[in-house]
């Protein structure tokens, strides 16, 4: 019927005729889900509350997978000529959306300043490039560290004062470490260049500049991060040695494979419905200073749409963000209130009040910085990708690969200074 | 008369284009024309907000030649060939052969052989998964009952591929040998008898008369074998994504990447060609070379 109707559409505007009927625009949305849950329904249901209050547009929202997967599907759905007006896709695709010319940058659809300043700051970093805003943040994260109370009790160790230093984390990991468990769990698999920015911050140094065009991965103060990562488990015993797979981490910690993991703050809800035990999340330990990357997800308008459909795109952006609704979301998923006005609402009040760790990934945002991206993103990600993993599996000395990854990247990055 | 003869063949000709035409339509539209475009697009630039696309002839292919990564996804899918297209084979052929003998409970076992086939590829990577992973993984627990260390089979570079390929293998054996059992049944009983009679040997009428008569069977497996090979790419998303640092990536894998991770279409293409021209050489040796040794009946 659809289709149809989309047919019909489509040789009513070929045949140059003008609909009398059409007051209705429609939509088509693309949006990953990368963490558990069944969350889907839940964006069906702020959709259906969009179409409610607006009955002049209809949004087909579909879900398409992680982040690659909805990247892929969005970007196929415009080649070959089919409707893709908005999509939620990594906060760290904007360069390369905008190298493809593929995004239109929020200044072009409102003038609405203090829309876009009420979120927070931290949020919007990836999204301003050159001047201009081109993602509006949706599903947000940081890393949080989640840790197991009742091994923290057993081992002797005060379930209410997590590591907050790399030394402690060492010291306590020591004592949580027995033949079956181990101390800590940072993922290597996935993402880890996003966990290692997170350490190398923690050591005072940030992986990327902000115009997206110089790398610092052969700083001293990056090496001796990957040093320390792999010490963990080399050196100190409290992590596995090769890497930690960052799709089963999540049932290895509810297991009790691990005392402590750290994983997206999006994983929260599903962590917290799952757990048979007591546990807690803690901000990332500090070593020069404190921090993690945020992660996630943006919304981004095509180019390719007509004005109509801009600003309907726009209405249902404004929708899914506001205070209620992120709040909704934040509740199902553990992902955080894009807006210091979202955790005002009565419903993040009282599920932060019952439940604090709900806030732990908003209190490290004062602390955040922007998750990597650069041009060429993927490629250069892809280096430092295996260099983290050959560190970890012992194939090269941190230094080395580092270097390694560092020349890639500005062999990649060279064409754009 | 003759004008009649040329009105038949004419009719005759029309006939055979007829036939031929539904088949000549899709191959046209789903494999001709992708190819042709694929070729074609792998001989421009990329098209970017800096610099638009332009004809760069083989540029896109001495990059890939320069390009480390390119032979490592290379010499990874060899060895992933070379190791999985005969073990899964000969695999395949034991089972059959004993999944076609007079035992009890044929059945079952005919069935249980079948199960990872019908697997969707997504599911069983996600099983196999679970079963590597280190401490609660099947096989760690496994190990554990004898004392053995915990292992990170997909963790580790020496390991991570050979997990993959152990997937494979589960997967691919029991489907093969669905067309084992096909060809045995078509082998008549009464070379057996004729081979009884001459008082041969089970091994020398496995060796000298089913062998033989299955080499076409062989054939066919070993070019869906070979097809499979480059096609691997599902279960890498959910078990290791290529790592640990390209450890365990493919060429499928690396050409996925590169398309819609790198944004580099063109690259892509060029490593497709370069996929497509490789197997239509490996299946011209098939069928031209093999084919001539295969006895059919």
């Amino acid at each position: 019927m659809k289709h149809l109707r989309t047919l019909g559409l489509s040789t009513a505007l070929v045949a140059g005729m003008a609909l009398p009927a059409a007051a209705e625009t429609e939509l088509t949305m693309y949006y990953p889900i990368a963490v558990g849950g069944a969350l889907t329904e839940v964006v069906d249901g702020i959709v259906a509350d969009f179409e409610a209050e607006n009955p002049d547009i209809k949004v087909n929202a579909i879900y398409s997978g992680n982040y690659d997967d909805t990247r892929v599907r969005a970007l196929s759905a415009l080649n070959s000529g089919e409707p893709a007006q908005l999509a939620v896709m990594f906060s760290i695709d904007a360069y390369d959306l905008i190298e493809q010319d593929l995004i239109l940058p929020f200044d072009d659809l409102t003038d609405d300043a203090a829309w876009l300043d009420s979120f927070y700051p931290a949020l919007m970093a990836n999204g301003k490039i050159e001047g201009k805003t081109w993602g509006i943040p949706f599903q947000r994260s940081t890393i949080v560290a989640y840790y197991n109370k009742d091994m923290f009790r057993e081992a002797g160790l005060d379930p209410e004062s997590p590591p907050s230093t790399w030394d402690e984390m060492i010291e306590m990991g020591k004592a949580l470490t027995k033949d079956d468990t181990y101390g800590l769990m940072i993922p290597s698999t996935g993402y880890p260049y996003w966990m290692f920015q997170a350490l190398a911050i923690q050591n005072g140094k940030e992986v990327m500049s902000d115009d997206g065009l110089t790398t610092a991965f052969d700083d001293q103060a990056v090496v001796d991060t990957l040093e320390f990562w792999k010490s963990l488990s080399a050196e100190h015993g409290i992590m596995p040695t090769g890497t930690v797979e960052w799709g089963t981490l999540r049932q290895a910690f509810l297991e009790g494979q691990t005392a402590m993991m750290w994983h997206s703050t999006g994983n929260l809800t599903a962590v917290k419905n799952n757990a048979s035990f007591d546990f807690g999340v803690a901000e990332l330990p500090a070593n020069v200073r404190k921090g993690s990357p945020t992660g996630g997800g943006n919304f981004y308008v095509f180019k390719d749409t007509t004005p109509e459909e801009q600003a309907a795109a726009l209405k249902l952006i404004q929708f899914m963000t506001a205070p209620e609704q992120a709040a909704e979301w934040s509740i199902a998923t553990g992902y955080m209130g894009v807006s210091p006005a979202a955790y005002e609402t009565d419903a993040l009040k009282a599920y932060t009040q019952e439940f604090p760790p709900a806030l732990v990934a908003r209190n490290q945002l004062e602390n955040a910085v922007a998750e990597f991206s650069t041009f060429e993103t993927a490629r250069v990600r892809d280096g430092l990708n295996n260099a983290i993993q050959s560190a970890l599996t012992g194939a090269k000395e941190p230094a080395e690969a580092l270097g390694e990854a560092q020349a890639a990247a500005d062999r990649l990055l060279k064409a754009y200074r | 008369m003759s004008q009649h003869v040329n009105l038949e063949r004419r009719r005759q000709a029309i006939y055979g284009w007829l036939l031929l035409s539904p088949a000549a339509v899709l191959l046209s539209l789903f494999a001709f024309y992708p190819s042709i475009a694929t070729f074609i697009s792998s001989l421009f630039s990329k098209n970017t907000r800096r610099k638009p696309s332009e004809f760069i002839g083989t540029e896109n292919y001495a990059d890939l030649f320069a390009d480390p990564t390119f032979w490592i996804v290379v010499k990874n899918n060899l060895f992933y060939a070379a190791i999985t297209i005969p073990v899964s084979i000969a695999i395949a052929l034991a089972m059959a052969l004993w999944a076609n003998s007079k035992i009890p409970a044929r059945g079952f076992v005919r069935t249980a052989y079948f199960t990872p086939t019908v697997l969707p590829m997504i599911a069983a990577a996600n099983l196999w998964l679970f079963f590597y992973t280190p401490g609660l993984g099947v096989l760690d627990q496994i190990g554990s009952l004898f004392g053995l260390p915990s292992v990170n089979w997909l963790g580790q570079p020496e390991t991570a591929l050979w997990a993959i390929i152990i997937v494979t293998i589960w997967k691919e054996a029991g489907f093969f040998m669905i067309f084992y059992l096909a060809a045995l049944q078509t082998i008549p009983e009464d070379l057996k008898e004729a081979a009884d009679i001459e008082g041969c040997s089970r091994w020398t009428y496995t060796r000298r008369i089913v062998l033989p008569l299955l080499m076409p069977t062989t054939l066919f497996i070993m070019v869906n074998a070979m097809i499979n090979s480059v096609k691997l790419i599902d279960h890498l998303f959910i078990l290791t994504k290529g790592g640990p640092s390209d450890a365990s990536k493919l060429i499928l894998y690396y050409i996925w990447e590169m398309a819609f991770a790198f944004f580099d279409a063109p690259h892509a293409a060029a490593m497709t060609i370069l996929v497509l021209a490789v197997l239509c050489i490996v299946a011209a040796i098939q069928f031209f070379y093999l084919d001539r040794r295969t006895h059919y009946q």
